[in-house]
This record gives C-alpha cells, structure tokens and sequence, in this order.
C-alpha cells in the first residue's frame, strides 16, 4: 500500500455561544486562557512529531467551537509549529472554520498571512429568524457581508448552511440556496438538519416543542439541494458537500472518507493512524479542555487508544467510503484489512439499484445516497 | 429428640409486596441467633437471585428459631415463608396447611392492600390464628389507628392488639416472638409411637443433593435411615437425612408430631414428589391419607423460541431443567413458521411466566422471543367434540367451530379513590362486569369479573399508568364462560405473522386491530419498499396500514471525529440484526414483537 496521506486537525473548543443543535465538543469562551491553549497546542504538535515518523502534510484543519475566534497569534503558532515539525505538502490544504459575526477585514488578513488558505463560514441560514431559532449571534446581512469579505481575502471558500428547518419550506430553501450559490461559491456544505442527543434541541424536540420535517419531507429537501447544486455547477462529491470541481473539494475532509491518516491536537480530536503491519489505530484525546492541557502540559499524546480489528477498521473504511461520489475503493480495502464488503448485500443492493460497481470500486447510485446510512450498514461485514 | 407440642408454633407471614415481609424475617432469624451478623445476608429467605432483585418470594422457604420466651421456656419457632404474589396463591395455601398461625404485616402508612387481602382470606379459610403486625412504625407517614380501623373494617379481624414494629430498625421484634408464643396455638399433639404420617409441604431440586422435601409431622417420627413412602404416587425411598433450617441446613436425629423440616432421599426428580402427598413409613404404613391438594394447573400460555435457531437445542435443555424444579410449569414443542422451532409452555401467570423467561434468559444465557401470551379457550366443534386450544396457531377451522368459551376472572382492585375513573374505564374496556364497589375511607374496593385473556394482555401495566401505580390487585378464577370469539391474524406484506395471531373477541377485533397495525406501523423499520399491514378475521381484513418505503437515511455530517461513533452505533445495528426475523422479504425486529403486544387502548 502506498503510504497515506497524513491531515492534522485542530480543535478549538470555545464558541460565544453554544448553538442549540450543536453536539460538539464545545465550551462557553468566557474565561478561556487562550495563550495557555496556544503553547499546549503547539506542544502537541511536537509531540506527535516525536510519537511518529514526520512526513509533510497534505492538510492542517482549525475546527472547533470557533477557531475564527481564536487570535491570529494562535493560528500562526500552530501553522508555524506544524511545519516545522512536520512540513507541509506542495499542495496542502490549510483550512479555517469561521463565524460571520467575527468577520473583520484586519483579523481575516492576519489569518490569510498566518497560512490559512481556506474558510468555511458558518452561515447557517439567509433568513433572519431562522438564524435567531437556530441561535446564531449573526444576521443574514452579516452573513452576506462575510461570505464577500471571505471571497476577497481568500483563495478559497466555503460556507455551511443547514436544510429541513423546524418551520421552513420547500421553496424557501430554494430561494436560500438560489442566493448563497449566487456568491459565485465554488464550495458549499449542505446539512440537514438532525436532533442529535445531548442538545438543546433534543430536550425541545423531547417536550414537543420542536418541530422538525417528517422523513418524507427531509427527502424533499435533500432532493431540491441536489437538484440546484447540480444545476448551478455544484454537484456533490459527498453527502452534504458540493464542490465545482476536484480542485475546490476539501482536501482534509477527504482524507476521513478515504481513511488516509489523520491526527488531531485539541480537546477531544480523534485520530487514525495506519501502523506498521497495516494494522488501523485509532486516538482520542481528552475533551474537557483543562483535563486536555494537563494531559499533554504531562508528556501525555492521547487519553484513549485503540488498534482495530480488521473487521473494524473495514466496517470504518466501508461507513466513510461510500459517502463520496468516488465511492469506496474496493481493492485497497481488502488489501487493507483482508475484509471485504458483504457479498449478499452487494448483490441485493445492485438488483435494487442502490449501488453500482466491480471488484476495485463501489458506489452509492443516485438512488442509495440518500438512504446511504442503510445501504453502508447492510454492505458492512 | 423431637420438642414437645406445646413448645411448638408454626407460622407464616402474610403481606403485600413491599410492606417488609422478608425484612421481619430477617429480624426474626437475627434476634433468635439463627446467624451471626456476618453471616446475615440481606434477606436470607429470598435466595433465588430473581427473587432478591424483585422483592418477591416464589418458593415457599422455612426456618426454624430457637427462642427462649419470657416464661423462660424454650420453645421452636418455625417460620414458613410463602410467596405474596397471586400466580402462586397455590404455593401460599399449601404452605398455610403447615401452620396453626400467621403474622398479618401490614404497612402503618400505606394500609390493607389487594395482595394481603387474597393471602389473608386464605389463612382465615384454614382457620389459622391472625396476629396482626404494623410495620414501617417509625416513619413519619405512619398512621396505626386508620391502619388498625382499616384492617377491622376491610378484613374484619379484631387489630386492637396489632404489634407495632419497625422490621427496619429492629423495634418490636421481642414483641412479634412473644405474641407468636402467646397468641398462636400449638400444633395439635399427635402420638409419636403412631406410624408415622407427615404432609409434603414442598420440595425443590438441590444440585448437590437431589430433591429436597419439606415436611410437617402429623404424627408418628420421622428418623433418618427410615424406609419412607410417598402414598399418592407410590414411590419408596430410604431417608438419607433429616433435618431443619435454621436457616442453615441442620440435620437432626428425628422430626415428632408438629415439627416442620426436611428429608432427603435420593429422589431425582420433582416431578416425582407431589406436594400434599402423605409421607408414611414403608414397613408400618398409617391407614389414613391425608386430604392432598389438587396440582397447580397452567393458565397463561406463550411461545418461547430461541432468538438464534441454532440455540434451540440449549433452550431444550434449559426448559427441561426448569421443568424438574418447577412441576406447575408445562411445555411442549411448537413449530412456528416465523419463528422456528420453539416451545409452547404455560404458567400460572403472568408473573411466573415472567420469571420462568427471566431465568432462562438469566441462568441459562438464551436470548428467547416471547409470542403472545393466551389462555386455554374451550372449543366445542359442530360434531360435539371439545378441544382445549392452547395457542391461537392451533385454532380450528372457524366452520367446524360451534362454540368457544373462555376463563373469567373475579379481580380484586384497591385504589385510592382519585384515581377509580381510570380504573372504572379500564376494566369496562376489558369486558370487565362490576360486582361490588365499597369505600374504606379513602380508598375503594372494586370487584371486577374479567375475561382472563384480557388481563394477560398488559393490564397490569395500564393500571400502574392509570393509578399512578397506587393501585393493588389480585385475582381468582371463577368459570369459564361462552363467548363471541375469533382469530385475529396479522399480515405483514400480504405473509401472515403466526407469532401475533391472536383470539378476541368479536366486538373487541377492530380495535385492537387497529390499535396493532397502527403500532406496528411504528415499529417495523422503513424498508426499500411499501409494506402494507394488516389485522384480518378469516379473509376479512378488519384494519390496514401502510408503511412507506424508506426515503431518507444518512447522517448528515460525518468527519474524522465521528468515525467511532459511526461505527460503534453500526455495531448496535448488527446485534439486533440477529434479534430480525424475516418475513418474506421483510425484516421485523424482536422489539416489533414484544412491543406490539403492549398495547396502549387510548
């Protein structure tokens, strides 16, 4: 096999305010010591150079929370620690989550001369109310203004917006997303949005105070997206993600459907490594942030380790590979892990039309994307 | 040496679940120096693990105290402990024909419930002496003279000198012993040179020991090394030892007139011993048998299958084990098209098959799938034959049918009188016919006949929801009845589900028709294609429901971090993926099963 790609991802866990649906790893900023954080980070950085052999890396990500609010200074340190520890490859990826309501001509430039050479903004929504019962701080003009702003200073961008709204129509999100592709976008992230355990939502949705579109309806939406992004030049390359071509797609988010090798510094980031022997590794770290900076402030690289089974790693290669257009590449899975995909299933799911392909590839058609969580399940040995 | 009559008293405890019924016991053990504190384990007659975990007594336990009262008399106390619960009503009358006497523990707070109603009734139709005992003193709730009114006006046994105690605490336990020795009688005196005549009170399986029997000497001795017969069933066998709990297992040279204790004697199986039975000696034989009892007879019946068909065999084993330590248990093998290979078994109720399913899945690692429980239907066939139907599966062809009758009930229900509307309307929806509705204050007592097969169908559980669990009940049987009855098959995808076929009756059909294809509606997962499902009597469909095809399903975001998680959920999937049962080319999950016959009637 030849050798995988490695990404390291950044995880910044505080947000102004925790958005009610989010299930995140994520922390009221209030408080938040933002230099120890810095020096923690950048730490790690160097302790995984140590834990492994370096080689260059084909992406860096600041996810969060909200690493949009985290000073330039930090995101400099990181950058300039990763690519003294590890390099970067020629065309690495250097990516940045930020929130409209942050967007400033002064801190984004700092962020571009920092290294950062992509953003995706957290818009959400083009609707003022629907931004107010999602809980963001910004405005739809805001957002407007930022998506601008974002496309001025960086090379490439990005923005999320979330569909299946408690209250919202279907032609409502087509004129939404009518207008956020009118931004001449060559990247947009399209969630539907799900109640997931743990937030506030839940506990609405829990008391009958929420509601959110039946199935049926969802199916609508995810359709319409489809439909227009693919009209408008965006088709998708993932579940939720649309892109006008190989070039705009996300470098680093690839790296998880693909299962390549993947790194992570900050409260509760996850890791994959493929070890010597093949063998799948997984690492997670502490996820309360000051439990997290006294680990590592220890020496400590991760609080939880796991080397996978075969069988497991090939359950996981399965479960991501297929969210891609690309689907999943079945010869390096059995390669990989000397596992391969359900025979049954592949022959049923083909009859029904869920799935499309040969011995070195797999695909959800059109038809098996949107129920794709049953389609990977059932091909999953 | 065997103790004297006099010195004797036989009792047993008579309470509701809850009112601390095993913790007097404990006490009782305690204060006499049965055990040492350390060998005290928390409710030492419980000692079944599923016993423990649920509060509730199924086997009739026994322990002998040693008490020296404040006559300064050493007297032998034996405790027999007897189940509360209603499925075993038939455990606590046997149990009750050992004793002269019985504690009547009554929680001071909460009062006379439905439970110690039935028990209680049963101790006065033996004529045993009733002392009643009020527990729970010591909590601020406690109301001894509404309680103690309460048992007069309800029971109609004089409570003037009930014994207030705290089993918790330990006060009032002197008095309980003193008011057993004083109040209760001792067991009548027999001649120990008579041959000997003793009742089988129970017996239970011992693996190290074969069956072990619990007797009551009537008279005559009982000696280890003794040549004993069993007169109803013949069986002959040489006593290996005698003895008594105390509550450890204590041998002793010989058992005379009135004591209670245990012989043992290589017998192999229960089933060989028949509780009731009388216990002679082989070489000198008494003339006169004792009454006996008529067996426990099933009268809950379900199918039991392995989750995975290749368990069958280890179910086969587990329920034939059971069965020789549970002789009120039946089962025989049942081929379900659904479900496989399995087996048709019936208990004395609800409970017991609870527990019975609980045990094996429990002791003996067998994931089960539980069919619907039913009751025994009488049906009489045109050409005058009568066949008792014990799975609806097995119902005659309707044309052949000329009549079916049903088991009815006579159920007990005491409520607190906010909650009697719901209760009302819950035995009117089950066919119930009001007989008595009396007040005690502020509680009411209801009595209900009800058809048996719609209190198997999840009526203990409306009513806890109903009454906010306030409600106690219990029940009799009283006859069976004829009635206007039929199938009721589902049908998923046009394929009927044998395992939720059920009888009802007509006037109930399309209700609860509706109401299972509505639920199972719910419960079926979405598959790639429409499903219609269906209640039909005969070729008659009754309710209908169609589950659309599966639109949407996948997780919306899914990164680096979330790859665990994916994972470890799929891992879940997989496992109930075992607990699937196809049905042509549907897939209904095991909780598909279970929860369709929950059925909420509103």
């Amino acid at each position: 096999m030849t050798r995988p790609a490695l990404g390291l991802y950044a995880h910044w866990p505080w947000c102004a305010r925790i958005c009610p649906y989010c299930d995140f790893n994520v922390y009221r900023a209030k408080g938040a010591d933002t230099d120890a954080m810095t020096a923690v980070l950048t730490g790690h950085v160097g302790l995984w150079a140590e834990h492994m052999q370096p080689r260059p890396l084909a992406s860096l990500h600041f996810g969060g929370g909200t690493p949009s609010l985290a000073p330039p200074a930090t995101i400099a340190a990181v950058i300039k620690a990763a690519d003294a520890r590890f390099g970067f490859a020629p065309d690495a990826e250097i990516g940045l989550e930020a929130n409209p309501e942050d967007a400033g001509p002064e801190r984004w430039r700092a962020f571009r001369d920092a290294g950062v050479e992509r953003v995706s903004l957290g818009v959400q929504a083009l609707d003022d109310d629907a931004l107010k019962s999602l809980g963001r701080m910004h405005s739809a003009d805001q957002a407007r203004r930022a998506i601008a702003l974002a496309l001025e200073i960086f090379p490439r961008v990005s923005i999320d917006l979330i569909y299946a709204r408690p209250d919202q129509t279907a032609e409502a999100w087509e004129a939404e997303l009518e207008e956020a592709l009118g931004f001449g976008l060559k990247h947009l992230s399209a969630y539907q949005l799900t109640i997931e355990p743990g937030t506030a939502f839940e506990k609405r949705a829990a008391r009958g105070q929420l509601d959110t579109p039946e199935e049926d309806s969802a199916a609508q939406f995810y359709e319409i997206t489809q439909q227009i992004c693919a009209a408008r030049g965006l088709p998708a390359y993932e579940v939720s993600n649309h892109a006008s071509g190989p070039a705009h797609q996300s470098r680093h988010n690839r790296l998880y459907w693909t299962s390549q090798d993947w790194i992570a510094i900050g409260p509760g980031g996850h890791g994959r490594l493929w070890a010597d022997g093949d063998a799948r590794r997984g690492f997670a770290l502490a996820r309360r942030p000051d439990a997290y900076q006294a680990a590592v402030s220890a020496g400590e690289l991760w609080e939880e380790d796991e080397t996978l089974s075969p069988l497991d790693a090939a359950r996981e290669m399965i479960l991501m590979g297929l969210r891609i257009t690309d689907g999943l590449d079945r010869a390096r899975l059995r390669a990989a892990t000397g596992q391969d995909v359900d025979a049954d299933a592949l022959a049923r799911l083909t009859g029904q039309g869920l799935v499309a392909g040969d011995e070195t590839r797999i695909k959800a058609t059109r038809k098996g994307r949107p129920v794709l969580d049953y389609v990977a399940g059932a091909l999953c040995p | 040496m065997s103790t004297a009559p006099e010195k004797i008293r036989n009792f047993s405890i008579v309470a509701h679940i809850d009112h601390g019924k095993s913790t007097l016991a404990d006490r009782l053990i305690q204060v006499t120096g049965g055990l040492t504190d350390r060998e005290m384990k928390e409710q030492v007659l419980d000692n079944m693990e599923l016993e423990r975990e649920r509060g509730i007594t199924i086997k009739a336990q026994t322990v002998r105290l040693d008490y020296t009262a404040q006559d300064g008399e050493h007297y032998v106390l034996n405790l027999i402990d007897t189940p509360g619960h209603v499925d075993f009503a038939y455990e606590v009358n046997r149990s009750l024909y050992a004793c002269e006497g019985a504690l009547l523990v009554v929680d001071a707070s909460q009062g006379v419930e439905a439970q110690t109603l039935a028990n209680v009734y049963q101790a006065i139709d033996v004529d045993l002496e009733i002392v009643p005992v009020l527990n729970k003193i010591d909590l601020p709730a406690a109301d001894p003279d509404r309680v103690k009114e309460q048992i007069e006006d309800v029971i109609g046994i004089d409570a003037s000198e009930a014994v207030p105690i705290s089993a918790k605490t330990g006060m009032g336990i002197e008095d309980v012993l003193e008011a057993v020795v004083k109040r209760l009688p001792p067991p009548k005196s027999g001649d120990p040179e008579a041959p000997l005549k003793a009742m089988l009170v129970d017996s239970w399986y011992d693996a190290y020991l074969g069956v072990i029997c619990l007797v009551r000497v009537i008279e005559g001795t009982l000696k280890k090394g003794m040549r004993v017969r069993m007169m109803g069933t013949g069986g002959v066998y040489n006593v290996d030892d005698v003895g008594v709990f105390k509550p450890t297992k204590t041998s002793v040279n010989d058992l005379g007139p009135g004591e209670i204790g245990f012989l043992n004697a290589s017998i192999k199986q229960v089933r060989d011993t028949r509780v009731g039975d009388t216990v002679t000696d082989d070489r000198r034989p008494t003339d006169k048998m004792l009454p006996g009892f008529k067996p426990a007879q099933p009268v809950v019946f379900c199918g039991l299958f392995p989750v995975d068909a290749n368990d069958f065999e280890d179910l086969r084993e587990a329920i034939e084990k059971l069965a020789l330590n549970d002789a009120s248990f039946s089962h025989e093998m049942e081929t379900s098209a659904a479900l496989g290979f399995g087996f048709r078994c019936g208990f004395l109720g609800l409970l017991h098959l609870e527990v019975i399913r609980e045990r094996l899945e429990r002791e003996y690692n067998v994931d089960l799938i539980t069919t619907a429980p039913s009751v025994i239907y009488d049906i009489t066939l045109t050409d005058g034959e009568t066949v008792e139907l014990h799975n609806p599966a097995d119902m005659p062809d309707p044309v052949k049918i000329d009549s079916i009758a049903e088991p009815w009930i006579k159920a007990t229900i005491l409520v607190p009188d906010e909650y009697i509307g719901g209760v009302l309307k819950l035995c009117e929806d089950r066919r119930g016919i009001q007989k008595e509705l009396t007040y005690a204050g502020s509680r009411a007592m209801l009595v209900y006949e009800l058809p048996l097969n719609e209190v198997v169908f999840d009526f203990y559980d409306r009513l806890k929801s109903v009454t906010k669990g306030y409600a106690s009940f219990d029940y009799q049987f009283l006859e069976t009845r004829e009635e206007d009855l039929v199938k009721m098959s589902i049908l998923v995808n046009e394929e009927p589900v044998d395992a939720l076929s059920m009888i009802v009756h007509r006037s109930r059909a399309e209700m609860r028709g509706r109401g299972m294809v509505e639920k199972l509606k719910d419960l079926i997962p979405r598959q790639m294609f429409k499903i219609p499902i269906q209640a039909a009597i005969g070729g008659r469909v009754i309710a209908r429901e169609t589950l659309s095809a599966m639109r949407k399903d996948v997780t919306a975001k899914c990164y680096g971090g979330d790859v665990t998680r994916k994972r470890k959920l799929l891992e879940k999937q997989k496992a109930g993926k075992k607990k699937m049962r196809q049905f042509g080319k549907v897939e209904i999950p095991q909780e598909a099963f279970i929860a369709a016959l929950k059925m909420d009637s509103d």
